[in-house]
């Protein structure tokens, strides 16, 4: 492991942001850390850097133990949120400013700004002052100015919070491309999931100062650890009276569900021709327009399940009936996760074949 | 006539009387009586106003002013950027307490200040043993109380909020993560404090000095309780104020006459101010 944290515990008063976390990065990986606003992500972020420091536990970098070392010895770039670009010095001094701190002499570092400046596409900007760039630009001026020290780890807060979605998606592969082709280990910090599946090799989702799984993201999306993964990856529904649903039993200890909307099939009534037993009747009790699809939600007995509808089909309406097919579900229990199918479906598959 | 016309007409009307109301009350309030100081100073002639502003007691009030207000400045310029500094990037307990009591000077009459002092380090003061003991040790004949250090003491306290309110609000604004990405770069306070956040205040520090020093130029409640003796310890306010009083028309004019070195070195330092604040503009 590259970066690691061992049982690290942090409080601000009566708020604990790390609640015994412990994880490990390997060398040359992009992780992502996902997880809803105080959960505690940006705190071990900033742990890492050493703008914070842990109330106990260790953080190791290549194999040291940095506690005791501070932040600017750490061998660590930090993005930050807002970029906190020096707003009165030009682009290329902005650059150039971990370079001078660090006594190199002036023509390496002009070396080293203009390779920068070329690498992130800002040639010919080195003059302008940070309210001059665009969104996308200043981020590009804070990457290279974290990158410019050559650090050994990347540390990103919310890269892309402040860029808006339609330079936000370019800058995403943009930015995975650039730490590819470094091989510097690092780790942004984000409460988008998308942007976490997109980008990241591996996602470490983050939850009340604890750690609820770390995988790749299609672990995360295949096998969810707890409740709380499962319904933060995608739109999912939470079901309690699961049994209650056609084609599903209770399991013992097992409280709760989770139905992914792609687990689900809504049909205008009467359009249904399969599994007309498995399926189950409800009413349309909202209908929103997503831009490339519909979400449906639809009232099951008083169990509501949200889907996804193309937008090819026919439009369904707030109130209407429809036909609801839920193909499986998670259930959980303290320490499992299953996947449940549904039942009726399998016996009427076995009856027709 | 469409809605939206009747809404630009009202528009343009509360403009228009919004306009007429601040000009109207600034050339009553202001215009008027710096023009009549002027105008009056210059009533017995050119000659007796050079006359006036070169008396021996004016050319030493002018020093004493000019002392005060320039230790005040330097005192409370180094003041106000560390209560400002400390105030917006620290915290701690009791820093609510500290930050009203900074503002203090801004609700107590000066005259309270003054008197307080002469109370303090006068010869019934707390301080007055510890100031003896010293003047024997060190065979010495300091004096704080109607003498030079008074004035000074009194114009430090009176100015003391004017720089570190103008920085505050500023540095609240602007925030510690440019300081942060300094520091996590490796630089040390003094570079950040030149490189981040010198440049960050630069205006709004330079603006609370002008105030502080105007301030300074012109404290009279609290200098007066110090200061009695004319032509030693007199500033440029007391010293119109003895001319004023002595009450013959002469003396009256002269009082004008000095008063309009205030007021020309007031005008001057703002027109200083928005000279540099344009070119500063004109250059980003």
């Amino acid at each position: 492991m590259y970066v690691e944290m061992k049982n690290i515990y942090k409080k601000y008063g009566d708020f604990l942001a790390s609640d015994n976390v412990s994880f490990g990065v390997e060398k040359g990986k992009l992780v992502a850390l996902l997880g809803p606003s105080g959960s505690g992500k940006t705190t071990l972020l900033r742990m890492i850097a050493g703008l914070e420091t842990p109330n106990s536990g260790d953080i190791y970098i290549d194999g040291k133990r940095v506690n005791d070392i501070p932040a600017a010895k750490r061998g660590i770039g930090f993005v930050f949120q807002n970029y906190a670009l020096f707003r009165y010095m030009t682009v290329y001094d902005n650059i150039a400013f971990g370079l001078e701190l660090q006594k190199m002499p002036k023509k390496e570092i002009k070396k080293r700004v203009t390779e920068l400046l070329e690498m992130t596409g800002l040639s010919g900007m080195e003059k302008r002052y940070p309210n001059q760039l665009s969104g996308g630009q200043r981020q590009r001026v804070a990457f290279a100015r974290a990158l410019a020290p050559k650090p050994q780890v990347l540390l990103l807060d919310e890269p892309f919070a402040a860029i808006d979605a339609k330079v936000r998606t370019e800058l995403r592969t943009w930015l995975k491309e650039m730490v590819e082709k470094l091989g510097i280990t690092s780790i942004f910090v984000t409460h988008d999931q998308d942007e976490a599946v997109e980008v990241a090799d591996e996602i470490i989702i983050t939850n009340h100062g604890t750690i609820e799984q770390m995988g790749t993201p299609l672990e995360i999306y295949k096998t969810p650890d707890t409740p709380f993964v499962a319904q933060f990856i995608g739109h999912s529904s939470v079901v309690e009276e699961y049994d209650r649903l056609k084609g599903f039993e209770r399991i013992e200890n097992a409280d709760r569900a989770v139905i992914r909307p792609e687990f689900i099939k809504i049909s205008k009534s009467g359009n249904l021709n399969r599994y007309m037993s498995a399926a189950e009747e409800g009413v349309v009790t909202d209908v929103v327009f997503r831009g490339n699809r519909m979400d449906v939600t639809v009232n099951i007995n008083g169990i509501e399940v949200v889907g996804e509808r193309s937008l090819e089909k026919d439009l369904i309406e707030v109130g209407e009936t429809v036909h609801v097919l839920i193909y499986r579900l998670y259930i959980f229990d303290d320490h499992k996760t299953y996947l449940m199918e549904n039942g009726e479906m399998q016996e009427e598959d076995v009856f027709y074949i | 006539m469409s809605e939206q016309q009747k809404m630009e007409k009202s528009k343009k009307r509360t403009k228009i009387c919004l306009i007429t109301i601040t000009v109207a009350f600034l050339v009553l309030m202001l215009v008027v009586p710096l023009v009549s100081v002027l105008a009056s100073s210059l009533r017995e002639g050119f000659g007796f106003y050079i006359q006036a502003i070169t008396t021996e007691y004016v050319r030493s009030a002018l020093k004493v002013t000019i002392l005060a207000t320039v230790i005040a400045v330097l005192i409370n310029t180094f003041f106000g950027i560390c209560a400002a500094w400390l105030l917006t990037r620290f915290s701690f307990k009791g820093k609510q307490v500290l930050a009203t009591l900074i503002d203090i000077p801004f609700s107590i009459s000066p005259v309270i200040v003054g008197l307080a002092y002469l109370m303090t380090f006068g010869r019934l003061g707390w301080f007055y043993p510890v100031i003896r003991a010293f003047n024997q040790f060190f065979g010495t004949n300091i004096r704080i109380t109607f003498a030079i250090p008074g004035v000074v003491l009194a114009t430090v306290f009176v100015t003391f909020p004017y720089v570190s309110r103008e920085i505050i609000p500023v540095l609240n604004a602007e925030g510690k993560d440019e300081e942060e990405a300094a520091a996590l770069m490796g630089a040390g306070g003094f570079t950040i404090f030149r490189k981040i956040t010198l440049p960050q205040m630069k205006w709004s520090l330079i603006y609370g000095i002008i105030l502080c020093t105007a301030r300074a130029l012109g404290e009279f409640g609290a200098v007066n309780a110090l200061s009695k003796t004319r032509g030693e310890t007199f500033t440029l306010p007391l010293e119109i104020d003895a001319l004023y009083m002595s009450g013959t028309e002469t003396s009256i004019t002269a009082a004008f006459a000095v008063s309009s070195i205030l007021v020309i070195i007031a005008l001057i330092i703002l027109f200083a101010r928005n000279f540099i604040e344009h070119r500063y503009k004109n250059k980003n």
